[in-house]
């Protein structure tokens, strides 16, 4: 008989939304009840963040202009480096200068909808809400927006919506907005009142009493592993794409911090929820060591498209175009290319599956300009998309331009994460979550330009604006060293490095982790189902298991030794990989980027069960070979109702 | 960029079917900051066109970890030229042959049999780390001393209330869009920063936003450069010719004119 592979506890709920009022007002209510924090208390108070990415690059910098002592971890030498960095396609915000129809509720209903009906109502308007505001700061920051001839912000259309609500700096957005935060950031740390701690890796969390009041990290230059306290601590530390091997996160991007939390006690939303984007470079050789993204933007004048033939190896300008399937605009004609990305994935899978697929191992698909070319010239692509163009161009060695791109969906994006409140807050009082780490505002499915934006509404003004109800008790006793579960945090870290260390087998820890993307790829990737996941986690723990008796870790712990920073973080996807599977198997229906192969319409499209998994899974983690206990939040849609998307 | 001249390849080209290289690599091994470096030889073999430079160094590292020896510890992130954490020199160029990031050069651009020089940036503002390592936090203190425009959260006037001439707003994107790699640095016979500081001047100061701070801001980054040791600007042009963002040698001369300008107005540096 089967192990039990999971236990049913009490049911979880958002407690800080005032429900009592209407949606619109639920966001200055709830900054009006919550308590403040008077401005001379605040310089008594310390905050901790972790990662400094749009979130947490923000919310630094916001609480130190408020007047907190905060202290930044980041892994990289500079807060510039964060993941952030790579976002291309823009950022939506409610605006409506387009005059288009777009407005706050038009984001919320189209975000909820987007999520496939699996995100809370209260924080996506939230959301929508702040978008606006977002804008605003970026620009007073002196963000480079694309601006048209008369000075005003320009805008785009981006997957999933009929209106340009999308601002944009090229195809670097992402870059641009972190640039703005981190130099708010760096205008505190010159003030005084953010601490830095560069190439820093948070790897414990300390909890006293029930509170958050510290982490335990490692300072990655010298090895030195060390304690450090406050009255809250923030977590602002990214998704954990990375599991799959090859996404199209930082190589450094990781789990670890979220991780060894929710076994401190937070729980750990929806971890199944992963978004593969549709327009990815093909993987080219088994050294690949990770994917990049082309924007979706290019989805507006690119066509997708693949030959109506299997097996048809002609080169791609001189197939007919009476035997090219341009198969999104076939399937669905409203929306054509510009199908949400689930959708586009997904289709683009099952052309491959046919045997239609372009390119090595008949793993892609063509995004083709020669129509765009042909109308707009290509003057005109080329200021839009030249940056995507050359950067594509500089990876496969081919030229866009001459001949069509060869694309293919990769893992770009978790909506899952810990598990938080409306106030961001995780259920271990006193620790926050912000950003991608948390589960909050995509639900099964994020639309495009749409992390940017929960980004920096966490960190510039939700977080900052929710935090001072729990800072309001602050400042707590001191905690020191001295204290038993400071002293155990820092002797299970020590330990876990140590171990890793002695066991001097004869596997890197990049084949581990090459291993168990590949399974979580071929498994719980872009189409899951009953076997495939029961495969999965028959064979993780036995990768586990391996891991642990037979790694090869050279050098030692008291130096720079990437190769140690390496095998912790896979350790840790391990863990989190057999979780996403037991959820991703609970979860027996399809919705956004969770498609169970058991669960579809007649015609291919995701099948959900509202009766039965309109809730969000919160996973409690229980030591080890005990199953984790599911904790479900019930979704009430009070506002959109429940229906099947539909962009055909 | 690198579009080959003769036309595209075929994109149903398999690049499994071609013959992987084999190359002789002489990197820069250093234990720590104090420690002393030198150049240690190591080969590798089938290596694919299509690798990424950093996808090579993997390669070695696998293999001197199955060794037993210590791998070689280079920075990197992204990968996908935009973070701005990798960086080496490369047969004495920084980044290589291409202008392009570390991480974004691919072998097509080496031959089989090649032997490929591979040692940390070498300024003394950048101390190396480990190995291909170095600590670039200067740059950090550099942006402290004025790279930003001063606004906390919550106080912004509504976006559309600033209008920017769409020719502003380019070329100071084309400024901002500088990854603080450290290249123009490296490639600089003096180690002079400036084009790094230049590109944030450039862009702030083409903002509306940027001009209450345009003068204070000049004066104390170009301040905390010197202070952190980097040289002085001949206008030699190494740093733009090494930028993987082509910073333009234009934002030099526009420091120089805002330089001129605050210091003619009486703006000095904090001390
Ligand atoms: S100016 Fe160019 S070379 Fe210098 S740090 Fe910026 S991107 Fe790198
Ligand atoms: S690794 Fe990010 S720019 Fe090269």
């Amino acid at each position: 008989m089967p192990l039990e592979l999971f236990t049913v506890g009490d049911p979880i709920a958002d407690t800080k939304a005032p429900s009592d009022v209407a949606i619109g007002e639920r966001w200055s209510e709830r900054r009006f009840r919550g308590r403040l924090v008077n401005p001379a208390n605040r310089r008594k108070m310390t905050v901790i963040v972790v990662g400094t990415g749009l979130a947490g690059g923000s919310a630094a910098a916001t609480l130190g202009e408020a007047g907190y002592k905060v202290k930044s971890f980041w892994y990289q030498d500079s807060p510039r480096r964060a993941h952030s960095v790579a976002a291309q396609g823009g950022i939506n915000a409610a605006k409506n200068y387009r005059n288009d129809g777009d407005s706050v509720y038009r984001l919320f209903y189209e975000t909820i909808k987007g999520g496939d009906f699996r995100s809370r109502e209260n924080n996506v308007h939230r959301l929508a809400e702040v978008s606006v505001n977002i804008i605003d700061q970026c620009v007073a920051q002196g963000v480079p927006f694309a601006r048209e001839y008369g000075g005003l912000l320009d805008n785009r259309s981006f997957g999933g919506t009929q209106v340009s609500r999308t601002f944009y700096a090229r195809g670097q957005t992402g870059q641009q907005l972190l640039y703005g935060a981190y130099q708010a950031l760096e205008r505190q740390i010159a003030a005084g009142s953010v601490e830095q701690h560069a190439r820093t890796e948070m790897l414990d969390l300390i909890v006293v009493d029930g509170r958050a009041r510290g982490i335990v990290a490692r300072d990655l230059v010298t090895g030195e592993i060390s304690t450090h306290y406050a009255d809250a601590v923030v977590l602002a530390t990214g998704g954990y794409g990375n599991v799959f091997y090859l996404s199209t996160n930082a190589m450094g991007s990781n789990a670890t911090a979220i991780w060894r939390a929710h076994k401190r006690g937070a729980y750990f939303a929806n971890p199944c929820y992963t978004q593969i984007h549709p327009t990815c470079i093909p993987v080219k050789g088994d050294y690949q060591s990770k994917l990049t993204l082309m924007s979706e933007s290019l989805r507006n004048d690119g066509r997708v498209w693949v030959p109506k033939e299997r097996g048809d190896t002609r080169d791609p300008r001189e197939i007919p175009e009476g035997e090219r399937d341009y198969y999104l605009e076939r399937i669905y004609p409203s929306f054509g290319n510009l199908v949400p990305r689930d959708i586009a994935s997904r289709a683009a899978k099952n052309v491959c599956d046919e045997g239609r697929g372009v390119g090595p191992g008949g793993l892609g698909v063509y995004l083709d300009f020669a129509d765009a070319i042909g109308r707009l010239g290509r003057p005109a692509v080329q200021a839009k998309y030249g940056n995507l163009f050359d950067m594509y161009a500089q990876i496969t060695g081919e030229d866009p331009y001459a001949t069509p791109m060869r694309i293919y969906p990769a893992v770009h994006y978790t909506m899952g994460g810990l598990w938080v409140d409306y106030d961001l807050q995780s259920t271990i009082p006193g620790m926050f979550v912000i950003g991608e780490a948390n589960f909050s505002d995509h639900g099964a499915n994020r639309l495009g330009a749409s992390a940017l934006m929960q980004g920096l509404a966490d960190g510039y003004f939700v977080l900052p604006a929710t935090i001072t109800e729990y800072l309001a008790d602050a400042p707590f006793d001191t905690v020191d060293d001295s204290h038993p579960a400071a002293g155990e945090a820092l002797q299970n870290v020590q330990n876990s490095v140590q171990r890793m260390l002695d066991i001097n087998g004869t596997r890197t820890p990049a084949s581990f982790h090459r291993e168990l993307g590949k399974l979580m790829w071929d498994m719980c990737g872009m189409e899951r189902s009953e076997e495939s996941l029961r495969k999965a986690l028959d064979r993780i723990p036995e990768i586990r298991q391996e891991f642990w008796t037979n790694l090869k870790v050279t050098g030692d712990g008291q130096s720079f030794n990437q190769t140690l920073e390496l095998a912790g973080r896979v350790a840790d996807f391990i863990e989190l990989a057999e979780l996403m599977c037991v959820d991703a198997l609970h979860r027996r229906e399809s919705c956004g980027g969770h498609f169970r192969a058991e669960s579809q319409t007649p015609d291919g499209e995701a099948l959900r069960d509202d009766e039965n998994f309109a809730y969000v899974a919160a996973w409690e983690w229980t030591p080890e070979n005990e199953p984790p206990v599911l904790h479900k939040e019930d979704l009430e849609y009070e506002y959109v109702h429940l229906a099947q998307r539909s962009y055909k | 960029m690198t579009i080959t001249q003769d036309g595209a390849r075929s994109s149903v080209d398999h690049s499994s079917e071609k013959r992987g290289m084999n190359l002789t690599l002489r990197v820069w091994r250093q234990n720590g900051p104090t420690a002393k470096g030198k150049m240690v030889t190591y080969k590798v073999t089938d290596i694919s066109p299509d690798m990424s430079f950093l996808e090579m160094l993997d390669v070695l590292n696998e293999q001197l970890i199955m060794e037993g020896d210590d791998p070689v510890a280079f920075d990197h992130d992204c990968r996908e030229g935009i973070c701005g954490m990798c960086g080496v020199m490369i047969n004495g160029q920084a980044h290589g042959p291409q202008q392009t990031t570390t991480c974004q050069l691919h072998m097509r651009s080496f031959k089989d049999g090649d032997t490929i020089d591979i040692e940390p940036w070498r300024a003394s503002p950048f101390p190396v780390i480990k190995d291909l390592a170095v600590d670039r936090r200067a740059f950090d203190r550099i942006i402290q001393a004025g790279g930003y425009i001063s606004v906390p959260t919550g106080t912004a006037p509504e976006a559309h209330s600033i209008l920017v001439p769409k020719k502003d707003s380019d070329a100071a994107f084309d400024a901002a869009t500088c990854i603080g790699c450290g290249a123009c640095v490296a490639a600089c016979p003096n180690a002079s920063s400036m084009l790094f500081t230049a590109a944030k001047v450039t862009h702030l100061g083409l903002m509306p936003q940027g001009q209450p701070e345009r003068n204070d801001r000049v004066v104390n980054m170009v301040a905390q450069q010197d202070r952190e040791g980097f040289g002085g600007c001949t206008n030699i042009g190494e740093c733009s010719a090494a930028c993987p963002k082509g910073i333009s040698m234009e934002t030099i001369s526009r420091l120089n004119h805002d330089l001129l300008g605050a210091l003619r107005a009486g703006a000095r540096p904090k001390s």
